[in-house]
């Protein structure tokens, strides 16, 4: 029997939930991870990724010594370079100094506006608080985001327009304290396997009812008591004509309304118009059905709201999130353990990166970064001179890959991301990144985006480096070093601090923004002295149990739920809507709507799931359609089909299931053979820049075997 | 495997459909008649149509031995391989199929034969017994080979003996009685009575009859009717419990195929007094002629309104469904039983919470024997008062018995409670097999104990049973002559309940099975020293620490030969 | 719920929250009863009968794990019979289960003075290993039936319901529907059941492959094909040292 040497507890790498893991180490390898059972947040239940996903890090195609491109990339004619003897390994002196250098050249020659910086939600709060204070404090620019653009940035607007504050309202353990939830545009199971497993046992343990509104027929239906299979882009409709009935049959809550919102009246009167019959009529949801759920949710002692990328990836994602804040506000489900508005956040450190600053409109702690107190703040936290830091709002994800062309974005740094894979219409993504004068990828394989890269930068994974990683409701957890880095990769934050002090060295700058740091915990003490949320945070309070933010003072236990008293804006406010379809409409020649997302195996753009075990267990890109629809276009269950949008094409199998509604089919972005985020819209949300995931029309024919661009063995499964 | 189709087992499950898991077991049923054992593409359907998880359904098919989850002869044949059938020859007759089935050319019918040694088929004064296809076959060793393998089941003749005829008064006429007849002969005058009678008075008079349960463990059946009615729910059930199976039994069997609606007229007042709306009769799957008889007593009853909504023009609505086991000895604890028919593995639970206040579905529960249910009415009918002039004090009334094995007359006695045990088996049952004389007998069945020379004087009582050390049980006596050995019948009822435990408590469930290992070696002469002290440490292990009744009495027998007998278990 | 009631346990009167089992009443108090089945994270099924206790009044020993303690109510936790029956349980289930990945139930047996030995005659049950995903493998030989793996996967954690029983008795095994491999079952491999197992039966498939002798390295140069499990098992088979 094989005993570990040591068992590290850590946090979990991959989603939001959060998971508390301890990993079982032997000769540097980790054989097994277990989750302690007193655990706050997972109570010792993972799922397939924090139990058996890590082995990533030993992948053999990792790369764990710096590389230079041996051929010399030009803007315009880059490619992609995935082989390795495409690359020349070098020291870390030699890639480190290489970087400076052109990055130095660039913002030399064209300034702040020509840098831009991709931070990562997979990496720690440090990494990502290291990498936007690199480039506002070193390069002067705000062009600083990460995917949560492509995420819940909706739901972030629309919180912050009606709230004032954008995380999750409660703690997701609390969905058992409900008696009445909606789950929309969500599929726990696959996403948030923990947080399903809260909400299962919540219905059948703690008798709570539970609404679902969801295009896709999801597991969770059959927990369900009611099911409401909208359209897609039908969301404002339905949820305001179950606000049309809470104000018609006087269900709504005087008192909260009077006492804690604002703008009831306006909002009551745009309300007028989304009758049932409405919604019905362009949702296909039969109107008894919006009745009864307006009513369960309106009567229900506790009620709270969870959702995910289904609301805000839309280019009505705010009108869609604040359709959602609306109804909790007229019942008053917010504010109360077992209420509340819940966005679940899909990446493990999404909610921290965000607090850290990797927002280009704001600095660590939602500091506006065009308000001057604000900028002054982190000038003088900084070393900077008065002045020095850049005022301007800099440019979300995909207003950066837009803006790369001369005189615009030349340089480009990006730690984990792909957004080769993650980008909506892709073949758009790719001329951009062609483009590129100048491009940095820091990660732990060269995946479709670092090949185009001219220089990379191993970085340990999770495993190998220290820090902290904040979940999906807001707590604050330790990430821990469980073996050493892997051949010569370093943390980002090494990486960070070594190439900041390469580039002040070659600015001359007067003071160094300071990079000296000895550990990672130095680096949360300095971002805590500027946001107040995480000032009562340090390392040896949250050995065993994250705390959750708000954490103001070093004595303050956390919070649990927000709002109990007062909303950060004040009141809350309510906020009129009106119905805009989507911004593509399915018509005769693309008749069909695609929704994308994930499968509960893999990771977005499959960077790391695509080199663990995990891909035997779902090797290749499926796409869910309904019999119905697929009986009309003759195809059957594994038979391999095309799939066609405005914008490109795609090939894979289908997979013929009642789990997706007629009209709808469905593919998970992971795979590259078929990355479905070729035929995905890149038709933007007006406030929220978040692009149209959900919703793009396509046709679907079926096509040959040859033309597949992977013949795998097909593994039979079982699950939902 | 061919396509296989599966409209016609489509077809019934409709009818299951909003019934949900309790009709499992009944579909299961369904699905094995269709196509001879349970395909996987039939388990799925089933698993659909009622909403179980496949795995569970995987789970309940593979728990009762009846149900075959892999393809099997076109003809099953059970051979009962428990004391009584063996005495008889059974394991002759095993040998003589197989002998046949081998010799038979492969594309003959013969060899599409699926041949099994079973537990008890409850047919003991028929030894030896069979079952073809379900159907029951008395005196198998005088069929032909050909008769036995066509199946031809017939209902087996009652034997009946003893002093009185009480409860056996309808029994005997060579016929079931159906619903005229049985009210001809006064039949549900009882319940005309109790429906015009408070619900408590009915407990009360139960209580003041002294009327204990039937089923073995002799628990006052007025203080269990009592904390059900008292029980707060709106929702109660009454079950009879027919899942007969205790090696020897078969009085229940009796019961239902010749008196069905005592039985029905029993529950239907047991409902009443305690504030139930709907039964359930569970009857062992090896039982398909009570089966019959009282699936068509109560469509008699519905249909001449004695079942269904406003009974008698009352206020008084009951209904009674019938579910079949499918060969799960434990099915006859009353918890497994519910479990069974909540449509999952029949696995005892943890008590408490009680039956009374938790039993089927969750809901307040009576389960009562057969029998049991079938003095109701003659309580109620004559009153307490009336009742009690039969028997002693303690044990009021007259009681069945199951006598097999080495006996003259093997049949079902019924004699008032007080009676000598050896003026039942001499002067009624007429003693020993001629030329032989009484070695012992084991009272009990396979949960019970010997019975030796010593015993014959003790009266048939609950309280001097108790002082002689031996069980009353369900009424079981199985007689062995001098010639047997009773080591062998040690090994048959270990292997009973190494076949027959549900594997749920670690005691039992591997306990039954190294008393079976030991047994085994002792029977075939190897007998080492320390075995005695095994089969005590395994033996008082099971008895104290077993989760249910089954494992508790898997060692009694055993136990009590050894005490009664040790030189059997003792080298030389 | 926070009254206490007075009980005694092995002749030492304690106070004890009402409504809570002996086990916790007793811990409590200081007094450790042994478990095997228990865990504190599954509902207790009281099957292992390990954790039985003398109650005075009781006919038969009661197992502590579910049993709730009632005012008054004299306990003891070490009689005659109970020894007994814990020894000759452990014995039970050394003849029945390769317990060389349970240490904590190898420590109660020598406690316990058990004689693994005791039951020449035991049919051990031998079942092959079932190594048919790329997670976990299965070892149902060192399987001793505590039933956590098919509670974890049900109500108590997971509600995916891939596995159940087959078999009845002394032949009961954890299975599938119809015994499919695991990735044609409901299952998802979330692994609750891994984390639950006791006793080795399951485990990660690569801690099972470096326990079989082959360095990290060799491990993760496998390639998918290598991974399945026939190919596996041929290799085992051709080479199975």
């Amino acid at each position: 029997m094989l005993k570990a040497e040591k068992v590290v507890p850590t946090t979990c790498p991959y989603c939001g939930v959060g998971c508390n893991l301890e990993l079982h180490v032997r000769d540097d390898f980790i054989f097994k991870v277990t989750s302690p059972f007193d655990s706050v947040v997972n109570h010792g239940n993972l799922c397939v990724k924090g139990r058996f996903g890590y082995d990533f890090i030993y992948n053999k195609e990792r790369v764990t010594v710096p590389l230079i491109r041996k051929q010399p990339q030009k803007a315009g004619q880059r490619t992609q370079a995935f082989d390795r003897s495409e690359w020349r390994e070098v020291s870390w002196d030699e890639a480190l100094d290489y970087t400076a250098d052109r990055l130095v050249e660039i913002y030399q020659r064209d300034g702040s506006k020509a840098m831009a910086v991709y931070c990562c939600a997979k990496a720690t709060n440090e990494d990502n608080y290291l990498l936007q204070k690199f480039f506002r404090a070193v390069f002067r620019t705000n062009n600083v985001d990460h995917c949560t653009r492509l995420c819940h940035a909706a739901s972030v607007v629309a919180l912050q327009m009606a709230i004032g504050s954008a995380a999750m309202s409660n703690t997701a353990a609390e969905v058992k304290d409900c008696d009445v939830f909606i789950l929309t545009g969500s599929n726990p199971t696959e996403n948030h396997p923990i947080i399903a497993l809260q909400m299962k046992a919540a219905v059948q343990k703690y008798g709570a009812k539970l609404i679902v509104v969801d295009p896709r027929r999801i597991e969770m239906v059959n927990y369900a008591s009611l099911y409401l299979p909208i359209r897609p882009g039908s969301d404002v409709p339905v949820f305001s004509a179950m606000a049309h009935v809470i104000l018609k049959e006087n269900l709504y809550n005087r008192q909260f309304i009077e006492e804690r919102t604002e703008n009831f009246e306006e909002f009551a009167a745009s309300m007028e118009k989304f009758t049932p019959e409405f919604a019905e009529q362009v949702s296909g949801v039969d109107r008894q059905l919006i009745i009864e759920a307006a009513r369960m949710y309106a009567t229900a002692r506790n009620g709270a709201i969870f959702w995910a990328l289904g609301i805000p990836e839309s280019t009505h994602g705010t009108a869609n999130a604040l359709s959602l804040i609306n109804l909790a506000l007229l019942t008053g489900h917010v504010g109360r353990k077992g209420t509340g508005l819940n966005p679940l956040r899909g990446q493990n450190n999404v909610q921290g990166a965000s607090d850290s600053g990797a927002m280009p409109w704001h600095y660590p702690g939602y500091q506006a970064v065009d308000n001057e107190e604000n900028a002054r703040r982190w000038e003088e936290a900084w070393h900077i001179e008065p002045g020095g830091l850049n005022r301007q709002r800099g440019l979300t994800t995909t207003e950066i890959l837009a803006a790369v062309h001369p005189g615009g974005v030349r340089a480009l740094y990006i730690m984990g991301e792909n957004p080769m894979m993650s980008e909506p219409n892709l073949n758009h993504t790719r001329k951009k990144m062609q483009e590129l004068e100048f491009l940095v990828a820091q990660d732990l394989f060269i995946n479709e985006s670092g090949a185009f890269a001219d220089v990379f930068l191993p970085a340990a994974s999770w495993a190998e480096k220290e820090g902290t990683f904040t979940n999906t409701d807001r707590r604050v957890q330790r990430v821990r070093q469980v073996i050493p880095p892997r051949g010569q990769s370093r943390p980002d934050w090494e990486i960070i601090c070594d190439l900041a002090k390469r580039v002040e060295h070659r600015l001359n700058r007067p003071h160094s923004a300071y990079w000296d740091y000895q550990h990672p915990a130095e680096i949360l003490e300095e971002m805590g002295r500027c946001v107040l949320d995480y000032a009562g945070i340090r390392y040896e309070r949250i050995e065993k149990v994250g705390l959750q933010t708000p954490v103001p003072t070093p004595d303050h236990p956390g919070t649990p739920f927000l709002y109990g008293e007062r909303f950060p804006r004040g009141k809350a406010k309510f906020h009129s809507l009106e119905y805009t379809p989507n911004a593509e409409m399915p018509d005769e020649e693309y008749p069909l709507v695609l929704s994308t997302g994930r499968v509960l195996e893999h990771w977005h753009g499959g960077t790391l799931t695509r080199h663990s075990w995990m891909d035997d267990l779902f090797p290749e890109a499926l796409m869910d359609i309904h019999p119905a629809d697929a009986a009309r276009l003759g195809i059957k269950d594994g038979s391999p089909v095309r799939v066609t949008s405005r914008r490109g094409s795609i090939v894979l199998r289908a997979k013929v299931t009642t789990k997706t509604n007629i009209g709808v089919v469905f593919i998970p972005f992971h795979f590259r053979e078929a990355a479905a985020n070729l035929l995905t819209s890149d038709a933007l949300d007006p406030q929220a820049r978040i692009p149209e995931y959900k919703a793009a029309v396509v046709r679907v024919a079926p096509a040959s075997e040859e033309e597949l661009t992977a013949v795998l063995e097909s593994q039979p499964r079982g699950r939902f | 495997m061919s396509e296989l189709d599966l409209s016609p087992l489509l077809h019934r499950l409709e009818s299951y459909h909003s019934q949900g898991r309790t009709a499992l077991l009944p579909a299961l049923h369904d699905a094995q008649q269709l196509y001879g054992y349970i395909p996987k593409p039939a388990a799925e359907a089933i698993a659909q149509a009622l909403n179980v998880p496949l795995a569970e359904v995987f789970g309940v098919i593979e728990f009762y031995s009846l149900f075959y989850s892999q393809p099997v002869g076109k003809t099953v044949i059970h051979i009962c391989n428990d004391p009584a059938c063996a005495l008889a020859g059974s394991e002759t007759l095993f040998k003589q199929i197989r002998f046949h089935q081998e010799a038979s050319p492969a594309d003959s019918p013969q060899s599409a034969l699926t041949i099994e040694m079973a537990p008890c088929l409850g047919l003991c004064e028929h030894a030896p017994a069979a079952l073809v296809q379900g159907q029951p076959i008395a005196r198998a060793d005088r069929q032909t080979w050909q008769d036995l393998v066509s199946g031809k089941g017939e209902r087996p003749s009652s034997v009946l003996g003893g002093t009185v005829s009480i409860l056996t008064a309808n029994c005997g006429l060579g016929h079931t009685v159906e619903l005229s007849e049985y009210l001809d002969l006064g039949g549900y005058q009882a319940l005309r009575k109790a429906l015009r009678t408070p619900p408590r008075q009915i407990i009360e008079e139960i209580k003041a009859a002294g009327l204990v349960g039937r089923g073995g463990a002799a628990f006052p059946t007025g203080l269990k009717w009592e904390a059900a009615a008292d029980a707060p729910s709106e929702v109660k059930y009454v079950v009879c419990n027919a899942d007969e199976a205790e090696p020897g039994t078969f009085k229940d069997r009796v019961l239902m195929e010749d008196d069905p609606h005592s039985i029905l007229e029993g529950m239907l007042i047991a409902g009443y007094a305690i504030g139930a709306q709907k039964g359930y009769i569970y009857i062992r799957g090896e039982y398909w002629f009570p089966y019959q008889a009282m699936k068509n007593a109560v469509e008699e009853a519905r249909e001449a309104g004695f079942l269904g909504s406003n009974i008698l023009d009352t206020e008084f609505n009951f209904e009674i469904e019938i579910r079949r086991g499918a060969g799960a000895y434990i099915c006859g604890e009353e918890t497994a039983l519910f479990e069974s028919i909540e449509g999952k593995r029949g696995f005892p639970r943890l008590k408490p919470p009680f039956p009374t206040t938790q039993g089927l579905f969750g809901k307040p529960t009576v389960i009562n024997n057969v029998e049991t249910l079938a003095n109701v009415p003659v309580i109620i009918r004559k009153g307490a008062s009336h009742y009690r002039k039969l028997g002693t004090e303690k044990s009021p009334g007259s009681k069945l018995f199951c006598l097999s094995g080495d006996v003259v007359r093997p049949g079902l006695y019924e004699v008032p409670f007080g009676i000598p045990f050896h003026h039942l088996l001499f002067d009624l049952a007429g003693g020993v097999r001629p030329g032989h004389h009484f070695q012992a007998a084991l009272f009990g069945g396979a949960a019970g104990a010997f019975a030796t020379t010593d015993h014959l004087n003790v009266r048939l009582t609950f309280e001097d049973l108790k002082e002689a050390g031996l069980p009353l049980g369900s009424g079981v006596i199985t007689v062995f002559d001098e010639t047997r050995d009773l080591r062998d019948i040690c090994l048959r009822l270990a292997r009973f309940f190494a076949e027959e435990s549900c594997g749920k408590c670690y005691p039992c469930q591997m306990g039954t099975q190294r008393q079976f290992e030991i047994m085994e070696r002792i029977v075939r002469g190897e007998i080492h020293k320390e075995d005695w002290e095994r089969l005590q440490d395994v033996g008082w292990t099971m008895t104290d620490s077993s989760l249910c009744g089954l494992g508790q009495t898997a060692a009694s027998a055993i136990l009590s030969a050894m005490k009664h007998f040790p030189h059997l278990f003792q080298t030389v | 719920m926070s009254d206490t009631i007075r009980i005694t346990i092995d002749q030492t009167t304690v106070q004890a929250a009402a409504g809570s089992t002996i086990l916790q009443a007793a811990r409590e108090a200081g007094i450790s009863i042994p478990t095997i089945c228990y865990h504190d994270h599954c509902t207790a099924n009281g099957l292992c009968r390990i954790c039985v206790v003398e109650v005075e009044g009781a006919r038969t020993l009661q197992p502590a794990c579910v049993v709730q303690i009632r005012d008054g109510m004299v306990i003891h936790t070490r009689s005659e019979r109970v020894i007994r029956s814990r020894r000759t349980i452990f014995e039970l289930l050394a003849s029945t289960v390769d317990l060389s990945e349970s240490p904590e139930i190898q420590a109660m047996i020598h406690e316990y003075h058990a004689d693994v030995y005791r039951y020449p005659d035991a049919e051990t049950r031998l079942p092959a290993v079932i190594d048919d995903n790329p997670m976990y493998i299965r070892d149902y030989a060192k399987c001793i039936l505590c039933w956590r793996c098919v509670q974890v996967c049900a109500e108590d954690a997971q509600y995916t319901y891939a596995i159940n029983f087959s078999g009845r008795g002394y032949e009961t095994q954890i299975s599938t529907f119809y015994e499919i491999p695991m990735p044609e079952s409901t299952c998802v491999f979330c692994g609750q059941c891994v984390g639950v197992c006791p006793t080795g039966a399951l485990k990660p498939k690569r801690q099972w492959l470096l326990e079989m002798g082959y360095t990290p390295d060799e491990i993760m140069n496998l390639t998918r094909s290598q991974r399945q499990r026939r190919k596996r098992r041929e290799e085992i088979s051709a080479n199975p040292s």
